[in-house]
């Protein structure tokens, strides 16, 4: 009898945990052209590995405003839930990511509508319209390093629980 | 029903309606169908599936509406900094567009969005008008004239906090024209997996095209409402307190601006309600605190990067 019992309630946790990982099975897609998983929630903590635009993470923690995830990669660690969107992003036709099976309210269509097309098309029909400063301006880019050195050099210092 | 009977015509119209409906906000767009329909079918005008049918599709423009993506914005965004900087050009210098970079895009990193498609990008314009303005998805442009009234670099920050305010409230993309995009996005959502070609992609780009005019002619000539700057000062007090600025300096700044206000004048004058308006919204929410000295390293690297403004 004390077997049985414990044999149910073995199962029953094997049950809980399962059910439990389904629930915990999160899977969010990057929102972002170019996204990061860091060490830790913070922008000034160091990047595990790059994320693409459509990357599909599993997200396995969630704390504040910051998710805990596994890449496509397999590499884990921190990413803004501001870069992520519960939607599927499926790639325009002919690209090699081109995502099936998921329902519209679930999908995202990358560069649906306004997108390089529209505004190659805007372009032409706006002669004076310059371009060129506007891909400079892209490249200005600053790294986390450079973004902690900034603020430890100008002593400024976050208010508690204000890292990024 | 072929695709000019009359029934058709009526179905595509009520489309639009109910989609101009959701659009001006006033109500959901499915609700406004499903509403419409249900008086259609007890009134046997239309039939059970052809009100399913608009149901539907009603569903489809509302969902497309609110899922202007990141991307999309993104490229919004660049246009209409393409577009400011035909009137404005850029200011450039390499040591104060890089400080300006630097300061801007650690102060994005506290905001509400620090993640957008293309990330927060700065730059000067070569203008003594007091001015900014924020492109929707992350570019800002400030002018030499602004940077000048900026005594330190907690009042830069400040300034540059209330742009970053705008771009996470998307204050850029809500002075699209109500309806603009309606027929564009229903366009959208019924060639769903194609490429647009020929004249569909006339028509979104049109559409393109007339939401770059809103958003400049806000931002550059009409000004947004005096509730829209006061909600990107918030987003700034916020993003200063979180990073360790102090949010006094917004008050400073607009303390400066204050003593050159011009009502109508060019610049800030014509596009932002009186500084002292702002000051005393701020102040509900700040207090009148006084400005701490900044640190000697602080001043310093401020002057330096910005003697040549």
């Amino acid at each position: 009898m004390k077997s049985n019992v414990k044999l149910w309630l073995g199962s029953v946790l094997v049950a809980v945990a399962a059910s439990a990982f389904a629930v915990g099975a999160v899977v969010m897609s990057v929102q972002v052209k170019n996204g990061q998983i860091r060490v830790n929630p913070s922008f000034l903590s160091p990047v595990v590995a790059p994320l693409n635009y459509g990357d599909r993470v599993q997200v396995l923690e969630t704390k504040s405003e910051w998710m805990n995830v596994t890449g496509p990669g397999g590499k884990s660690g921190w990413v803004h839930s501001s870069a992520l969107t519960k939607k599927q992003i499926a790639m325009t036709s002919g690209s090699q990511n081109v995502q099936t099976g998921a329902s519209g309210d679930e999908l995202a269509l990358a560069s649906k509508g306004f997108n390089s097309d529209v505004e190659a098309d805007f372009k032409s029909k706006n002669k004076g319209v310059d371009f060129a400063w506007v891909d400079r301006m892209e490249k200005y880019k600053v790294s986390a390093e450079a973004m902690a050195d900034f603020l430890k050099k100008g002593q400024v210092s976050a208010s508690a629980g204000g890292a990024p | 029903m072929t695709a000019n009977s009359p029934l058709a015509v009526f179905l595509r119209r009520l489309l639009v309606a109910v989609g101009g409906l959701a659009i001006t906000g006033l109500i959901g767009c499915s609700t406004v169908a499903k509403f419409t329909t249900d008086i259609g079918q007890g009134a046997g005008v239309i039939t059970k599936q052809q009100a399913e049918s608009i149901n539907k599709s009603a569903q489809a423009v509302e969902k497309t509406f609110q899922d202007i993506t990141p991307e999309q914005e993104y490229y919004i965004g660049r246009s209409v900094a393409a577009t400011v900087l035909v009137t404005y050009k850029p200011y450039d210098n390499q040591k104060e567009n890089a400080y300006l970079n630097l300061l801007g895009q650690t102060l994005s990193q506290f905001g509400a969005k620090p993640e957008t498609y293309g990330g927060y990008h700065f730059v000067l314009l070569d203008t003594d008008e007091v001015n900014a303005f924020a492109a929707p998805g992350g570019l800002v442009m400030i002018s030499r004239g602004m940077v000048r009234l900026c005594k330190n670099e907690n009042e830069l920050a400040a300034v540059l906090a209330h742009e970053i305010g705008h771009i996470e409230k998307q204050h850029g993309l809500k002075a699209i024209k109500k309806g603009r995009l309606t027929s564009a996005l229903t366009t959208l959502a019924m060639e769903t997996g194609k490429n647009l070609g020929g004249s569909d992609l006339a028509q979104v780009t049109e559409a393109f095209e007339g939401s770059i005019t809103d958003i400049t002619g806000t931002m550059m000539n009409k000004g947004y409402a005096r509730t829209t700057e006061f909600q990107a000062d918030n987003s700034a007090v916020a993003i200063l307190k979180k990073s360790g600025y102090e949010p006094a300096a917004l008050v400073g700044m607009l303390q400066e601006m204050q003593k050159r206000w011009v009502p109508n004048g060019p610049g800030f004058g014509h596009t932002h309600p009186e500084p002292s308006l702002r000051i005393a919204e701020i102040q509900k929410a700040i207090g009148a605190t006084a400005m701490a000295p900044e640190p000697p390293a602080r001043i310093k690297r401020f002057k330096e990067a910005m003697a040549g403004v």
